[in-house]
Parts: C-alpha cells; structure tokens; sequence
C-alpha cells in the first residue's frame, strides 16, 4: 500500500467509490488474489468484476446521476477500468454518459459538485 | 425520417411559472407542426448544477421526449439558444439505445420461460429461435 503512490487512485478511493464498496482497487495487477513473496502484502485481491454485468444493469443513463457518481473520483475524473474492474463495453458507455452528464451540469467537469 | 430524441433543458430558477409554460408550449407546437409528436413532457424540479452556469448556482431542469427529424433538433436548439431565460440544454437520442434496452429484455425474459435457471444473458445466439 506503501509503495502504491498514484493521487488519483488514493483520491478516488475515497467516499466517490464507496457505493462499489465489495472492491478494494489498490493495485492495478490482474487481482491474482495471492500473496507475493516473503512477508508480502496481509490482504488478499478479490478479483474485481464489472458492476453492471453482475447486477445487469443495462441502461448507463446520464440522468442516473447516483450510479454514475461512483465512478467518478473526487477529483471530478472517470475513474478507470483497472480500479473500478467494469468491464470494456460498459465502461464505454459509462464514460459516455459521465461526458452527457457534465455537460448539462448534472456531473462536475472538476473538483467536487458544488 | 423520425427518431426519438431526449432534450434537457436548464432554465434560471428565478423564472416565473407563465414563462415556463409559454416557453414549454412554443416547444411543443414547433415540435407539432413541423411533423413530430411530443411524447412526454416533465419538469424535473429545481437542482443544484454541478458548477455555475451564467453566474447561477441552481436551475431549474425539464425534460422534452419528442418524435422528429433531426432538422426539428437543430430548430428547438436554436430556439433554446436564443431563449435568453435558459441556461444549458443537452439533446441525445434515445431510440437506438431503447431499442437495445427490448431486445436485451426480450431476451431475458425468452430465457426466463425456457430455461428456469438462467445463467448470464449471452447476446442474441439463440433466443431469436425461442421468440419465434
């Protein structure tokens, strides 16, 4: 945990992506689930799946401001794949919809919603 | 040629209740005489925007679902546009999408009558097979 130093994986940790909170995106490895090395990491990766196909969650609409919060660090960005573990094909339409949102002010650009 | 479109429409929260419905109304009839249909109309209520917009911290949004060619969107664009009392507006296109959102619920619910245990909804193999 130490060693991972990336702001915006640390800042989108935090209350944004509570909602998904069965995932713990600390590393971006392929989430093995196993411990490295002599006295290595004490927690085990689950191994990160994608929200909407587990739930079948289809509609990735612009106006569901609730779901597309948790995919949006604090910072106001889209939080990538490797942290969040959505899939390709729904995160396309996350960030679509991400991009729909902000631009009719229901999303912040940057920082937090005021 | 019609298509489903989506607009939103931001105005200032200051705006009194017979402009809105005058505003509203314009809308409609350019929708209705330029061949669409409106589907529905909904105020969504006053809202906090995410940042300020014209010196506005909160706005007032609506939502228009209508029927039209894509020359009725660029025309309600330009009417919101010089509607001095609006603040943002956003039109998308829904009905490719819903029409995704049925064929992903008709398949689903294929798979829910023929097999009791449904594992996860693969993409249309044979499910054309159990509707028809």
């Amino acid at each position: 945990m130490a060693d991972e130093n990336r702001p915006t994986s640390s800042g989108g940790d935090g209350p944004s992506s509570g909602g998904g909170g069965e995932r713990r995106p600390q590393r971006s490895g392929p989430g093995g689930g196993r411990e490295s090395g002599p006295g290595g990491r004490k927690y085990f990766r689950r191994k990160k799946v994608c929200k909407f196909c587990t739930e079948k969650i289809e509609a990735i609409n612009y106006k569901d401001v609730r779901l597309l919060a948790q995919f949006v660090a604090e910072s106001g960005k889209i939080v990538p794949r490797r942290l969040t573990g959505v899939c390709t094909p729904h995160q396309r339409r996350l960030s679509l919809a991400i991009k729909q949102a902000r631009n009719i002010a229901l999303l912040p650009f940057a920082g937090r919603a005021a | 040629m019609n298509r489903t479109y989506e607009l939103m429409f931001i105005v200032r929260p200051d705006m009194t209740e017979e402009d809105q419905d005058k505003l509203v109304s314009t809308l409609e009839t350019a929708v209705t005489s330029s061949g669409g249909q409106v589907k529905t109309f909904e105020k969504m209520g006053k809202r906090r925007l995410a940042y300020t917009v014209r010196k506005f911290h909160d706005g007032l949004y609506m939502l228009l679902t209508f029927e039209g060619s894509g020359g009725l969107v660029r025309e309600l664009e330009r009417r919101l546009r010089v509607n001095e009392p609006v603040i943002k507006f956003l039109s998308v296109r829904i009905d490719e999408e819903q029409k995704r959102l049925d064929k992903i619920k008709a398949i689903r619910d294929a798979k829910r009558k023929a097999v009791p245990a449904p594992a996860t909804p693969e993409p249309a193999g044979e499910a054309p097979a159990v509707t028809a």
